[in-house]
């Protein structure tokens, strides 16, 4: 096959496995959430199903929507399929992977942010606008400390490109441990919390909505938009685990993307992987409790400064 | 120190506690507010009544509560002018009923708001639904009513709103909060929406059959509603009940508490991210609930309470597995308190969240749960106890955070004591028969009957007509004095903290609206 071909075909993969499995993360984590809950759990594939039935439904439109109500789904769900093309989840062999670096990666996020904050207050219901504005709160303490940690990898490596990382780490000699990046994992957990609507800062099995953010956000979509919607926001949590891999967990991405064994290997592994932190996911959630909205920024606050802080202690230890 | 003329001229009351009754004059009525007030009394109810078919005239009645006793202070007004001294002045939580009685009655306080407060289009200005010449059946076209809110202006100032319809299955209130930012600056709640009219309907009743309409007026309430209701009748018709029905009766007053505390608990876990807790008090309620249904017949013990008595006798073997039960549901009980007591971040939303300090909480004359998380030590059962709570000793539960913690402190303390009662019960409980039979009631005699259910005292004013039917039934559900706090409550607290605030209060719309 055409080298290039067959790097079309790759990327094509690698974009559909993130779409693909990101509803089955979604609902994994919802399983382990009831199993340690001692509730009864729901089916597995129950987000494909609630895919599934929105995408039937009717759409209903309040009637002051402008086109940016109706495009932002599409939008939001592009740029979350685009994240999920330049991370190198199962190979670094990605042709986008090589061209995009992890600074643009959290530009896309932003993209994303604005396009559902803006549509949220489209409407100019209260609901959409207060989400919206907690939205952007939480996005600019968030960034900031996501950023922190992307540099902590990048010190290590020299590079800002996701596949550098992985490369960097896979092909080091014997196992290697860096403290900086002890102190990067806590922090981009903490980010990971917050950027996705989990626990302790939103919650997002609420009903009350007061106290939503990224739900208040979605009060006036349906169907199919609410499907590309909701659908989006678990391909980010996907996205978001999957970074998390290249920078501190990367065993099991394949180098080369030309044989098939490693791949398959690669997505066993990912398999593997995605499985644990879900469950682990799952725990952090259980066992905390919703923090008060403004401690939010202390939160994210101190995801910033334990980044800072492995960002110091790598320059002064050099390693 | 209390004005002569309250003491001379007050007959006894027909009541399951000690109650006086007095005819008041204007200038008596406010004296008597006046004196009661500075004497640390509470408002409990006030409630009108079309007596123009007997005597031509309309009258108010008030009901307030002393350290040991009810007085019930009567004022009669000619029908053309019904208007008596508003009371609003010295007890403001006289405000909405003020309103609600004008709305159903046309009495007219001399002053205060007068917006309407249960009318909210559902039958014309003029019309007072609740006079005599109304009929039952009468039905007016639905028409929308503008309601002025209270407008705050400023710089930044925005108003979020949220309801009547919720997006959880709850009962419809409307919140309108101005906010600056996230911060509350005005509270300003509408209720009204579940008014059934259950005060007209009662009077198509026959005393007998009342019971049943008073169990259904607030469901998670029915036990205090439907005793409440039982022991004004019982005490107009001057019965007393026999000991084991009495007996019985708290039991199933006190799992009642339990099983709404349990659900309380629970759900202030959930509505502060901590689902755990709500699977896990859930677990507790639902088998309670379930033995409930095999002892009582009934999840929710509806109908359980019967003028005379009870429904039916225990099971031989309940008391047994009752016992067991409340010793299973001790240590459960115990554990989670332990977690809650020991979660960082549950504490942290909890503690200082909602707070009505004692001084708020005494001006405006919170009652019940709500009062003693404020450190208003009062319970009905602890102070006039009633048949059979005399022997019982209950310990009232006090905490005076008045802060989010305290009403989840105070909800573990009453569960706690709940089962001790409950075993107390079990093991004292008299033999003999469960329900006995009424004589015919005397007409025109008033009853009141008063149970301290679990959000606070739940009380019954009923009257009763010529053949056995009813005349007047006023019910009076103690959310009425608590809704008021919760405007204060969330001033200053933040708004996505104000469904955790609302939760920790969880007081009923459908026994406001009536």
């Amino acid at each position: 096959m055409n080298p290039h071909a067959y790097a079309f075909v790759l990327q094509l993969g690698e974009a559909v496995l993130a779409v693909a499995l990101a509803p089955l993360l979604v609902g994994w984590v919802a399983q382990c959430r009831a199993w340690l809950q001692s509730r009864s759990a729901p089916p597995l594939l129950q987000p494909y199903r609630t895919l599934r039935k929105l995408f039937r439904k009717d759409a209903a439109l309040a009637t002051h929507a402008s086109p940016l109500f109706r495009g932002a789904p599409y939008v939001v769900f592009g740029t979350m399929t685009l994240s999920a093309a330049i991370i190198p989840s199962v190979t670094v062999d990605l042709p986008l992977a090589q061209v995009a670096d992890a600074i643009a990666l959290v530009g896309l996020f932003a993209t994303a942010r604005v396009f559902i904050a803006l549509a949220a207050m489209d409407i100019g219901t209260p609901f959409g606008t207060l989400g919206a504005r907690r939205e952007m709160m939480i996005g600019f303490l968030a960034e900031p400390a996501l950023l922190m940690v992307l540099f902590n990898a990048f010190l290590l490596f020299g590079s800002t490109a996701l596949p550098t990382v992985v490369e960097g780490t896979l092909r080091a000699e014997g196992f290697a441990l860096h403290p900086s990046l002890a102190f990067a994992g806590v922090a981009f957990v903490m980010v990971l919390l917050a950027e996705n609507a989990r626990i302790p800062i939103d919650n997002p099995a609420t009903h009350l909505e007061l106290t939503m953010i990224h739900e208040a956000m979605l009060l006036e979509y349906s169907a199919r938009h609410l499907a590309l919607m909701e659908w989006a926001s678990w391909l980010k949590l996907f996205n978001y685990i999957c970074i998390g891999f290249t920078l501190f967990a990367p065993w099991g991405i394949a180098l080369h993307g030309a044989e098939p064994a490693p791949l398959l290997l690669a997505l066993l592994a990912l398999v593997a992987k995605l499985a644990c932190a879900g469950a682990v996911l799952a725990v952090i959630e259980t066992v905390s409790a919703k923090l008060r909205l403004f401690r939010a920024p202390e939160f994210l606050s101190a995801a910033f400064l334990l980044a800072v802080l492995g960002l110091l202690v790598h320059l002064l230890l050099g390693t | 120190m209390l004005p002569d003329f309250l003491d001379r001229e007050c007959a006894p009351l027909a009541a399951n506690v000690p109650a006086g009754h007095i005819g008041a004059d204007a200038a008596h009525w406010r004296e008597a507010a006046e004196a009661l007030q500075a004497d640390g009394a509470n408002l409990l109810t006030l409630w009108g009544a079309d007596d123009r078919d007997r005597d031509g005239r309309m009258r108010i009645h008030a009901a307030y509560l002393l350290r040991d006793r009810v007085i019930v202070v009567e004022h009669a007004m000619p029908a053309a002018a019904p208007v008596y001294p508003a009371l609003a002045a010295r007890f403001p939580v006289a405000v909405r009923m003020q309103r609600a009685i004008f709305d159903l009655l046309g009495i007219q306080a001399d002053g205060g708001d007068t917006r309407p407060w249960l009318r909210h289009g559902g039958w014309p200005e003029r019309v007072y639904p609740l006079r005599r010449d109304v009929g039952q059946a009468q039905t007016y076209p639905a028409h929308e009513t503008p309601y002025p809110f209270v407008r705050v202006e400023g710089e930044g100032v925005h108003e979020v709103t949220v309801g009547p319809i919720h997006a959880g299955t709850i009962e419809p209130g409307h919140f309108r909060m101005s906010v600056v930012g996230e911060k509350v600056l005005r509270l300003e709640i509408r209720l009204g929406y579940t008014h059934r009219g259950i005060a007209k309907r009662f009077e198509a009743l026959a005393l007998a059959q009342g019971h049943r309409l008073a169990a259904r007026i607030c469901g998670d309430s029915t036990v205090a509603y439907a005793w409440a209701y039982c022991a004004a009748y019982e005490a107009i018709a001057g019965t007393a009940i026999p000991p084991r029905a009495a007996a019985l009766r708290a039991l199933a007053l006190e799992r009642e508490r339990i099983a709404n505390h349990l659900g309380d608990l629970g759900a202030l876990g959930n509505d502060a991210g901590f689902a755990f807790g709500l699977t896990q008090f859930s677990s507790l309620k639902e088998r309670l609930l379930r033995h409930n249904a095999n002892t009582f017949g009934q999840r929710y013990l509806f109908d359980y309470v019967v003028p005379g008595g009870v429904a039916a006798d225990l099971p031989a073997s309940a008391p047994g597995i009752m016992l067991e039960e409340i010793a299973t549901l001790e240590r459960s009980v115990r554990e989670l308190r332990a977690i809650y007591d020991d979660h960082a971040g549950l504490q942290d939303r909890f503690r200082g969240s909602g707070r009505v300090t004692p001084e708020q909480a005494r001006t405006l004359g919170a009652i019940g749960l709500v009062g003693r998380a404020s450190g208003i030590a009062r319970d009905l059962r602890a102070d006039l106890p009633w048949t059979p709570y005399a022997p019982l000793e209950v310990a009232a539960a006090a905490c005076a955070g008045g802060d989010v913690a305290a009403r989840v402190e105070v909800r573990f303390e009453e569960t706690l004591e709940s089962l001790r009662l409950c075993r107390r019960l079990l093991e004292t409980l008299p033999q003999g028969a469960v329900r006995t039979e009424l004589p015919p009631a005397p007409p025109a005699r008033l009853g009141l009957g008063l149970v301290e259910g679990w959000r606070g005292p739940v009380l019954v004013a009923l009257e009763a007509g010529a053949n056995g039917t009813i005349r007047r039934c006023h019910t009076h559900d103690p959310s009425w004095q608590n809704w008021p706090l919760v405007e204060y409550a969330a001033l200053d607290n933040i708004v996505p903290d104000f469904p955790l605030i609302n939760k920790s209060f969880n007081l009923s719309y459908s026994g406001h609206d009536g």
